[in-house]
């Protein structure tokens, strides 16, 4: 029971990071209808740039953790919602029009560019850091010695993770931006002719979705210590997973499929086996797409002839 | 008609340009990070490199924007004469016996030049696998991005079935191909109700979930070390090597490897052109014409009564299958396979074979796979740069013809006269 309630909390942790990432999954496929397929590489761009400014900062002499994570986050999000904002520039919003697998395979040479320009720029090689935020709770003991242990970076992340989660729902139900958002969804035409600057609100769209991205990458960084450049495809993939089986176009849903697919994983690792938890993870995918395409919360789409 | 951009908002634009580059590149470029010694991380500065970078952007706006303005308001109708499109139709008809021609001669003509012969077997590989995978996705219109998986299966049903039980290529070779058809039809079975974007990314899930199988089942497929010593192929029987009962004593000529290499690449192209012929005998049959419609219309599809569960079973079966073939040939001529060979890196290569030749036309994968694998060659010197050059290249492609490189369809069927279709007025991928 111990062992379960441990596992439960490290699935948790690592479903926030997989929601985060999600969310931006989620938001595109609503408003332009497209999978970007670059989005998972997006958050290791995220967590190399935290990577550097953390580095950085830390030779300059800075010693007070807390500034320094908030300098990172900040410098991180930004920096990343740029390479988003440009990532839709150069390769979506040329083909906005065209048929519909081109955006798709646009976004897969977008991932090639950015998986092989971070190995390129910053090696092939893993970056480790030294753990950053030590320290953390005894929550239970029990008589056969087992600890049920709640780390500091466990509280951070998920903490991060929720307030984050709120800051977005206020802006999507109740900002101009969201507004326009939620319009863009229904039908950008009509939006466009009521005098929403669609083309606006896209770029704000991936904007938003990098910087969420760069948290993910910066909470996965202090998270398991390290980065690679071939970080982003597999938790792409679980991201864009937990995006469907939250059903796509639902800001809540994604955060639910994020933890149900964290704590999916976390469990087939410690109750089956570590080497299958991709397999398992990429299984749940189909099966979700095949029995429940429409997702937990997601709307049934309505097929237009 | 809008007023043509002046020197000063032309430089305007490219300094933004380079500003968004400084920013974007300042961190991942201008610092460099290596894990040292002890495990410790450590940086070092790259200025010179940021600002050349940044200079280059500079550059390259202003003369992207010179060249809107000359070129005109991208898609613009461009006129073309008459006489340059009979021309071209004129050159069109002959190109491809043409290619056949000069590809049965390649051998003849290089018969010293290992390299070439060598780049040319690999090339013909990604030729076929390009027509495989254009019966799924060029004629059912069914995106596939799992298509590396069934040319694993075909390489590992002949690897391992050769190394176990000593069979032979000729009997292993239809055997791939049945067992790549079948896990085809395994897949193709739950993914009938999915379309477009959720049909790829559940085969991309399939693609990898085989290599991942691969790796973690080490008794049966050796896990990351692969399979070793997979025999070569004989010709019908009798080996190509320098033994008394070889092909070379049989004919009383003098043994060479290059003999290997010539029935590699005959037996590539063979098979290659089998899939050729079997895809345009496809196409005029029914069960390919259903295909195409069920490209342009799948709710047309149905209400015109074509079966479509049918229909796309077919096309992922006959699709795998080729893979399968591929992937036996693959490992034959390897002699050694490994789950390395099976990435998705080489699913979106052939992919982007099949979009680059125009998602449909024959003769336009055989050229894009040209294009794509030759151009690999010239980048191998500059490894690291390749997949980065060819992720640009699948951007700028889409951007600039996201239809390929032959957009036009002729008609299968018709009335009185055959009369292409550009396929910008064909609605693709909406049913």
């Amino acid at each position: 029971m111990d062992y379960f309630t441990q596992q439960l909390i490290n699935g948790l942790v690592l479903g926030s990071i997989y929601g985060l990432i999600a969310i931006g999954y989620t938001m595109v496929y609503g408003i332009v209808g497209m999978i970007n397929f670059a989005h998972g590489d997006v958050f290791m761009i995220g967590g190399f740039i935290a990577l550097i400014t953390f580095l950085i900062l830390i030779s300059l002499g800075l010693t007070a953790i807390p500034l320094i994570l908030l300098v990172v986050l900040l410098v991180s999000m930004a920096i990343t919602a740029l390479y988003g904002w440009t990532i839709e520039r150069i390769a979506y919003r040329p083909l906005r029009h065209s048929f519909r697998l081109a955006p798709m395979l646009s976004a897969i040479g977008m991932s090639f560019v950015l998986t092989n320009y971070s190995q390129v720029a910053q090696g092939a090689r893993v970056k480790p850091i030294p753990p950053v935020i030590t320290g953390g709770y005894t929550l239970h003991e029990s008589a056969d010695g087992f600890v049920i242990q709640l780390s500091n970076i466990q509280i951070i992340v998920v903490i991060t993770t929720i307030v984050l989660l709120a800051i977005f729902t206020w802006l999507v139900s109740r900002t101009r931006l969201g507004r326009d958002m939620r319009a863009c969804e229904q039908d950008q035409t009509m939006a466009a002719l009521l005098g929403v600057d669609v083309d606006r609100t896209i770029s704000m769209t991936f904007v938003i979705g990098a910087a969420l991205a760069a948290v993910a990458g910066l909470m996965y960084l202090l998270y398991y210590g390290l980065v690679d450049f071939f970080m982003g495809f597999v938790a792409g993939i679980k991201a864009f997973t937990a995006a469907v089986l939250g059903g796509i176009g639902s800001l809540p849903g994604a955060m639910l499929g994020g933890l149900a697919i964290g704590l999916i994983e976390t469990l087939w690792s410690a109750y089956f086996s570590v080497e299958y938890k991709d397999v398992a993870a990429f299984s749940i995918l189909i099966v979700v797409l095949i029995f429940m395409p429409t997702g937990l919360l997601g709307r049934p789409e309505v097929e237009k002839v | 008609m809008k007023a043509k951009p002046g020197v000063p908002s032309i430089l305007k634009t490219a300094f933004v340009n380079a500003l968004i580059a400084l920013v974007l590149f300042s961190l991942m470029v201008g610092i460099r990070t290596e894990a040292g010694a002890s495990g410790q991380l450590t940086y070092w500065t790259r200025f010179g490199e940021l600002a050349s970078l940044v200079a280059a952007v500079f550059g390259g706006s202003i003369v992207i924007e010179l060249l809107r303005q000359w070129i005109g308001p991208s898609g613009a109708e461009k006129l073309v004469p008459p006489a340059v499109k009979s021309g071209m139709s004129f050159i069109g008809r002959y190109v491809a016996p043409a290619l056949l021609i000069f590809t049965l001669l390649v051998p003849v003509i290089f018969y010293n030049q290992r390299y070439i012969l060598d780049l040319a077997i690999l090339v013909l590989t990604y030729v076929m696998l390009g027509w495989g995978l254009n019966v799924v996705v060029g004629l059912a219109g069914l995106l596939d991005l799992g298509y590396v998986a069934f040319y694993a299966v075909g390489a590992y049903s002949y690897a391992l079935l050769a190394t176990n039980f000593g069979w032979s290529f000729w009997v292993c070779l239809p055997l791939a191909g049945i067992l790549a058809a079948f896990w085809g039809v395994l897949l193709g079975f739950p993914v009938l109700r999915l379309r477009g974007d959720y049909l790829a990314i559940v085969t991309l899930a399939f693609g990898e979930i085989i290599r991942l199988v691969i790796i973690n089942w080490q008794e049966l497929t050796g896990g990351p070390n692969g399979v070793s010593g997979i025999p070569r192929p004989s010709f019908f029987g009798i080996p190509l090597d320098n033994s008394d009962d070889g092909l070379a004593a049989w004919l009383h000529i003098e043994y060479s490897t290059t003999h290997r290499i010539v029935f590699l690449f005959y037996l590539i192209l063979a098979l290659a052109l089998l899939t050729n012929w079997a895809t345009i005998r496809l196409r005029r049959l029914p069960i390919g014409r259903a295909w195409e419609a069920l490209r342009e219309d799948e709710v047309a599809c149905r209400a015109l009564g074509i079966n479509t569960t049918t229909t796309k079973l077919t096309a992922f079966a006959t699709g795998a299958m080729f893979g399968g073939f591929a992937g036996a040939f693959f490992a034959t001529r390897q002699g050694f396979i490994s789950p390395e060979s099976f990435t998705f890196q080489e699913s979106a290569l052939v992919l982007a074979i099949v979009v680059l030749g125009g998602m449909g036309s024959q003769l336009g994968v055989a050229l894009a796979a040209l294009t794509m694998i030759g151009g690999f060659e010239l980048f191998r010197s500059l490894e690291t740069y390749r997949m980065l050059v060819f992720g640009m290249a699948m951007v700028l492609i889409m951007i600039w013809r996201p239809r390929g490189l032959i957009g036009h369809r002729a008609p299968t069927v018709y009335l009185t006269k055959a009369q292409a279709i550009s396929s910008d007025l064909v609605k693709e991928g909406h049913g």
